[in-house]
């Protein structure tokens, strides 16, 4: 799958009787970051999780690379990169051991070699023998990264990425998501944190109460007081 | 191929944390063997015919036992959001119901390995290791095909530990009533015609419910 284009339309998801997601439409373009914010429970972490096969929609359609998730679930998860609130490690394993593991399940070739490349580039490759339990929220997060990159997915998917990030770990992920970004790859991520966020996205989607009510490409705010400004509107 | 390197790749994971930490196995060996010394007590001191009642005492440990390591197989996958990671990968969910499935029916045949000679040296007696061996294994993998599914709708509920049993032992009674007749059958030296009808119908149980297994996980574990 080449075309890495994210397209979601009218999108709705149900809890119960609450609506989590109502007629969320958007698209990601290829080489684009694209940046989720809204107050907890506005359905960014819901949305996420539909685009990454964990959680099925009421209604709605998504597509990536132009395949609908409905009819090609494999070929679209293939072509996904997901990091979640949970780090998806085993803990009794060491962090080779779960590269490794989930580098099979993608069927990839040359396990070790991109097991060892990808755990340099995150900063992990000295603690590849470290039983995982042992490693510190920050460095279990750069296993979690490790694992987004293994199988160079066309699509990253992100949901809050930067909790129990270091400055340090932060300024790689920022880098790991321009360099996406240079490599055509589609990002979609949600944060809290409005400063980082923004200054690497392209378009932040602001969501409130399971909708979309602002699509905002960069050029339309000039700086984080002016997104301020926008969201405090949002949020009032 | 590839649905096989992903199985393999699901057996090799669960048995590497497995060996790492040996938590679950020794639970299950330490429980089966105190099931087997308890009921050691209970049967001596009433002074009953061990080959007419120890294939039932066998079974006893079997199950229980084997309840303790299926109840962990998915509550280790659902403790880290590890399950989620699976799932997220283009992996048959047929291969991680077989993965795991295998992964528990080695655990599982482990503990039977200890549990059954030491039965035997409690019980002073000599067990017909053919056929017994083969009517366990074939019981082993109703059990732990059956075992594997349920555990992992019981792990997506509150009350997974209370949740296992409950669904368990119903599904099984029928494997559980092959089991023990078989077995019994076994330590007493029946021929294979006096025990063909147990025989057949553990056979057609293991094979009914591991492909309805095969085929109804996907949905058990999707939301």
């Amino acid at each position: 799958m080449s075309d890495a284009r994210i397209t979601v339309e009218k999108l709705d998801k149900q809890f119960g009787a609450r609506w989590a997601l109502r007629g969320v439409t958007f698209n990601v373009a290829p080489g684009e970051i694209v940046a989720l914010v809204g107050p907890n429970g506005a359905g960014k972490t819901t949305l996420l999780r539909i685009i990454a096969t964990l959680t099925r929609a009421n209604a709605g359609r998504i597509a990536i690379g132009g395949a609908p998730l409905a009819q090609h679930a494999d070929a679209v998860r293939a072509a996904i990169g997901f990091v979640g609130h949970q780090t998806f490690m085993y803990d009794d394993l060491t962090a080779e051991e779960n590269l490794r593991f989930y580098a099979r399940l993608y069927d990839l070739p040359s396990v070790s070699e991109r097991v060892r490349e990808v755990a340099q580039r995150v900063g992990v490759a000295n603690r590849l023998d470290d039983v995982t339990r042992t490693l510190s929220r920050g460095l279990q997060q750069r296993l979690t990264l490790a694992r987004l990159l293994l199988h160079e997915p066309a699509v990253l998917l992100l949901d809050e990425p930067y909790t129990g990030l270091d400055k340090i770990a932060a300024d790689m992920l920022d880098q790991i998501l321009l360099q996406a970004k240079r490599e055509g790859r589609a990002v979609l991520f949600s944060t809290h944190d409005l400063e980082r966020g923004l200054a690497i996205c392209d378009r932040a989607i602001i969501m409130k109460a399971g909708r979309v009510v602002h699509d905002l490409p960069h050029s339309e705010w000039k700086n984080l007081a002016g997104f301020m400004e926008i969201y405090a509107g949002v949020l009032a | 191929m590839r649905f096989l390197r992903q199985v393999i790749a699901i057996i090799q994971k669960d048995l590497a944390a497995e060996l790492r930490t040996k938590e679950n196995l020794s639970a299950m060996v330490v429980f089966a063997l105190l099931v087997l010394v308890i009921f050691n007590f209970a049967f001596e001191l009433q002074g009953v015919d061990i080959t007419a009642i120890g294939s039932g005492v066998l079974w006893v440990a079997f199950t229980f036992s084997g309840i303790l390591g299926l109840g962990r197989s998915f509550a280790a996958e659902k403790d880290k959001g590890s399950l989620e990671g699976v799932l997220l990968s283009p992996v048959d969910r047929g291969a991680i119901f077989l993965g795991k499935a295998a992964s528990n029916f080695i655990f599982i045949s482990v503990m039977e390995a200890v549990t059954l000679p030491l039965f035997a040296v409690l019980n002073n007696i000599a067990p017909p290791w053919f056929p017994l061996i083969p009517y366990i294994v074939l019981g082993t993998i109703g059990f732990a095909a059956v075992g594997t599914l349920l555990s992992a709708i019981a792990a997506s509920t509150k009350m997974r530990e209370v949740m296992l049993p409950i669904l368990l032992f119903p599904v099984s009674v029928p494997l559980l009533m092959a089991g023990v007749n078989l077995t019994k059958g076994a330590l007493q030296g029946r021929t294979f015609a006096d025990v063909a009808n147990w025989f057949n119908i553990l056979l057609a149980y293991d094979v009914v419910f591991v492909v309805v297994a095969f085929w109804v996980f996907e949905y058990v574990v999707e939301e």
